[in-house]
């Protein structure tokens, strides 16, 4: 183990490249005792933290550091879980470098403390230590239907049951989890984890039924009036794939980013012929974009055996909306970048399978009034990539369905759904949160949503007794 | 968990199931699907529903036993469990009177055109029913499909029933012989929805078609199930899965439709070998 340095973080361990390249188990290892002891020792413990001011939940890191410090571990996850559901989940995927690690005080000399690391420890240990399950307050005798079992519903839920309500999630996949589920893969976010805070969430008495698509078998009508639910909350995330509208986009072999981690992650086709859903990615592999989602698609791809991932990115490796560290390990794992390029064209071969891409580089102009610097094409500068596959990754709209079959929900011009402070929607007792609102965010930001509807919710049915 | 309370074999390799799925029976229309996945390993794979009964919840499915998914639905018997059905989906039919209509039914998709002819009749059209098999053996839902028809035309390829020949065939013989038709509907294999296209095109009567491209989720998120039609890519599963037959481009589906067939063979021969060694 190395020297302690207040101003250097203790590193993370990681499966090797060579072998993690060839699984799909986690990358990160996560912390042993001794070294999250060893980080958190580096906390000053500040009088006036601001990592808190960076943390979407407001979680009190000293207070949390300080137990962990202290050797409270349960103490120390109990802090956390007074304002995040979440922990095993948010310490793996949350944008720390982005939140409460780009506030913290011993950035400006030299690594900032850990935050997410020693969150991530806190909520592993209690996982392997047994978790808690909270006592429920008395039965109000409310029902709450919450659509959507994502971060947003399943925290809404969770706070909701704690408070004696009685809650159905309605999730239309046939596993609950939302993105976590369906889209992070397993390398960085494995299903156990997930699966855990499920288990805790219906431990609580929530009911989660799946194969239930909210709009067709049910609209929010009728399960306010047919089916006696007191209030609704929506938390049906973001949807349909984006696509670059392009010529011989259709061809076989490109996928939007969501079919390509649909398939591997929710119907585990890394696995196939095992597992019955099949997934072809060739040799050569091109992703379009370069957020989170180009990140997990080109690491998948590497993962199924391409020999080649790029990622294709119209702007540089400045503007890269990803966070630091998945860019850092794709590119660990031979992911490599082509920016300022964009695709123009696709062409295929006799079968319609996709075997060239076209495309010109651009070039960056000076930043305009808000600061960002647009991209352009440069004239004459097209050329050609052979690839096999593409997957396309460059954003999501909201989830349609509600909206449409709901009348009088206020609905905003990209499709996300209206709400005030305290996430009501434009319909009495309807509530909303998470990417159906804000369009594609994060999960701390859903999981803060969730949070707050769940303590609107238990005002307005509490008020109206 | 969704108990198949009736299992019937139809025809070689084309099954029938009742499965009880109440709230389903409930809402569903005629032109909507579901997506179901067999056991916990398995794919999600759509069957359009053939039938469905609100008083004893059950819905109807007809399938035709293709590769691993259908072949492993087929194996469920009686009293037996499907993990997963979502539904119903895809937009319904649009049902009204519109005068004589022509519905053609080709294959296992005749049992997909069945609740549409019964919806149009009961709507007051006089219906024109054509439906078509390979060979005899494989007409499948012929009685059901009478009770619902003013006309009623056959057709198998090899001619051991009614004309031999395609349904577009005896499509184009009616429109010859001065039948008129105020609408088009047609369900089965994307060749025969084409040629049915083809064969409407020039008389310009409006023709419904509804498309079976490969499908993963069903509910919008994924645009695998992605096809042309009127130059604009629409997603069949929310879009549809009915669209006007002669603005789709059928080449671009058929090829889709065969983006896996490597695969899909492969998966069969393992899931062959697998079953032959258990049996063993
Ligand atoms: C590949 C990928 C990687 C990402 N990586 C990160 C990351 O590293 N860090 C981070 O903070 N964020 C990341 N995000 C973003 C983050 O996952 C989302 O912001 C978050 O999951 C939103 O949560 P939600 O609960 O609002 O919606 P979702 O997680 O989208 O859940 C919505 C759920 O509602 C269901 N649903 C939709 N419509 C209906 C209906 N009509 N009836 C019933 N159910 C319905 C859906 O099936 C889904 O399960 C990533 C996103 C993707 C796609
Ligand atoms: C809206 C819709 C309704 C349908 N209704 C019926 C029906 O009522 N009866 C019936 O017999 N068939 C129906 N089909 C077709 C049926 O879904 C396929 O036959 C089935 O998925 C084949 O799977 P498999 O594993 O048995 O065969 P495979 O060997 O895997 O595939 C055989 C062929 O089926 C198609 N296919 C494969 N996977 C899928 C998938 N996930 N989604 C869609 N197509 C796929 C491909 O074109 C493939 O080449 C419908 C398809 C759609 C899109
Ligand atoms: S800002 Fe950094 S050093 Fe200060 S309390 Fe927060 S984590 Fe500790
Ligand atoms: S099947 Fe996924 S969008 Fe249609």
């Amino acid at each position: 183990m190395s020297k302690w340095d207040r101003l250097k973080a203790v590193p993370m361990p990681k499966q090797p490249i060579h072998i993690r390249i060839r699984n799909f188990d986690e990358v990160a290892l996560g912390y042993n005792e001794e070294q999250a002891l060893m980080e958190a020792e580096r906390c000053l413990q500040c009088a006036n933290p601001q990592c808190v001011l960076g943390c979407p939940v407001e979680i009190d890191i000293p207070g949390f550091i300080k137990l962990l410090r202290d050797g409270n571990f349960r103490e120390a996850i109990l802090k956390i879980k007074e304002k995040n559901n979440l922990p095993a989940i948010c310490g793996r995927v949350c944008p720390q470098e982005d939140q409460c690690q780009k506030n913290c005080l011993l950035s400006k000399r030299g690594d900032p403390v850990q935050i997410g690391r020693l969150e991530r420890f806190l909520a592993d240990w209690e996982r392997e230590h047994g978790v808690e399950i909270p006592e429920k307050l008395p039965s109000t005798g409310k029902r709450i239907a919450v659509i959507g079992a994502g971060p947003a519903g399943l925290t809404a839920a969770g706070d909701l049951a704690k408070l004696g309500h009685e809650i159905v999630i309605f999730e239309s996949l046939h596993e609950p989890g939302g993105v976590l589920t369906y889209g992070i893969p397993e390398f960085r976010l494995p299903k156990r984890i997930v699966q855990a805070e499920i288990n805790y969430i219906e431990k609580l008495g929530v009911v989660i039924k799946t194969d239930t698509l909210i709009g067709r078998l049910y609209t929010i009508p009728e399960l306010l009036r047919d089916e006696d639910f007191d209030a609704v909350f929506i938390g049906t995330g973001a949807g349909p794939p984006i696509f670059m509208g392009i010529r011989g986009e259709n061809l076989s072999g490109i996928y939007s980013a969501n079919e390509f981690l649909i398939r591997v992650n929710l119907m585990r086709s890394y696995l196939f012929p095992k597992w019955d859903t099949p997934i072809k990615v060739g040799d050569k592999v091109a992703v379009i974009g370069a957020g989170n989602v180009a990140m997990d698609a080109s690491r998948c791809a590497l993962r199924l055996g391409a020999k080649e991932a790029h990622v294709v990115y119209r702007r540089s490796r400045a503007e890269m909306p990803a966070r630091k560290e998945e860019v850092e390990n794709a590119e660990e794992e031979g992911v490599i970048f082509d920016f300022l390029t964009l695709p123009i064209a696709y062409y295929g071969d006799e079968k319609g399978w996709v075997k060239r891409m076209e495309c010109v580089k651009m070039q960056l102009s000076e930043p305009d009034e808000s600061g960002r610097r647009r991209p352009a094409p440069i004239k004459g500068s097209n050329f050609f990539m052979d690839i096999d596959t593409s997957i396309v990754a460059i954003g999501r709209r909201p989830n349609p369905l509600i909206q449409q079959t709901t009348p009088g929900l206020k609905v905003a011009e990209d499709g996300t759904i209206i709400v005030d402070e305290k996430m009501r929607t434009s319909i009495d007792g309807v509530y909303a949160g998470g990417d159906i609102v804000t369009g594609e965010a994060t999960v701390i930001s859903a999981m803060g949503a969730g949070k707050k509807a769940a303590k609107s919710i238990h005002e307005y049915l509490t008020k109206k007794i | 968990m969704y108990k198949i309370v009736e299992k019937r074999e139809i025809a070689p390799r084309i099954k029938l199931l009742k499965v009880f799925a109440s709230e389903i029976a409930k809402k569903a229309q005629p032109g909507q699907f579901v997506i179901l996945r067999v056991d916990e390993r398995g794919e999600r794979f759509p069957l359009t529903l053939a039938d469905w009964n609100k008083e004893d919840g059950t819905i109807t499915l007809v399938f035709l036993e293709v590769g691993v998914s259908t072949r492993k639905l087929g194996e469920l018997g009686k009293n037996e469990v499907i993990l997963d059905i979502l539904g119903p989906l895809g937009n319904p039919t649009e049902v009204r009177n519109y005068g004589v209509v022509c519905v053609v039914g080709g294959g296992v998709g005749i049992a997909a055109a069945y609740p549409v002819a019964r919806a149009l009749k009961e709507a007051g059209n006089k219906v024109v029913s054509i439906i078509g098999a390979r060979t005899a053996e494989l007409l499948i839902f012929e009685e059901e499909m009478m009770m619902f028809s003013d006309e009623f035309y056959v057709s198998t390829d090899d001619g051991t029933k009614g004309y031999k020949g395609f349904v577009s065939d005896v499509l184009k013989i009616l429109i010859q012989k001065g039948h008129r038709f105020d609408l088009i509907y047609a369900v089965g294999p994307a060749v025969m929805m084409r040629a049915v296209a083809e064969v409407t095109r020039p008389c310009k009567v409006k023709t419904v078609v509804s498309l079976n491209p490969i499908m993963v989720d069903a509910m919008g998120m994924c645009g695998a199930c992605r096809v042309t039609v009127g130059g604009k890519t629409r997603f069949a599963c929310v879009d549809g899965p009915e669209f006007d037959a002669h603005d789709v481009d059928f080449g671009e589906l058929i090829r889709r439709q065969m983006a896996f067939l490597s695969e899909e063979k492969m998966a069969l021969e393992c899931w062959e070998a697998n079953k032959r060694s258990k049996e063993a």
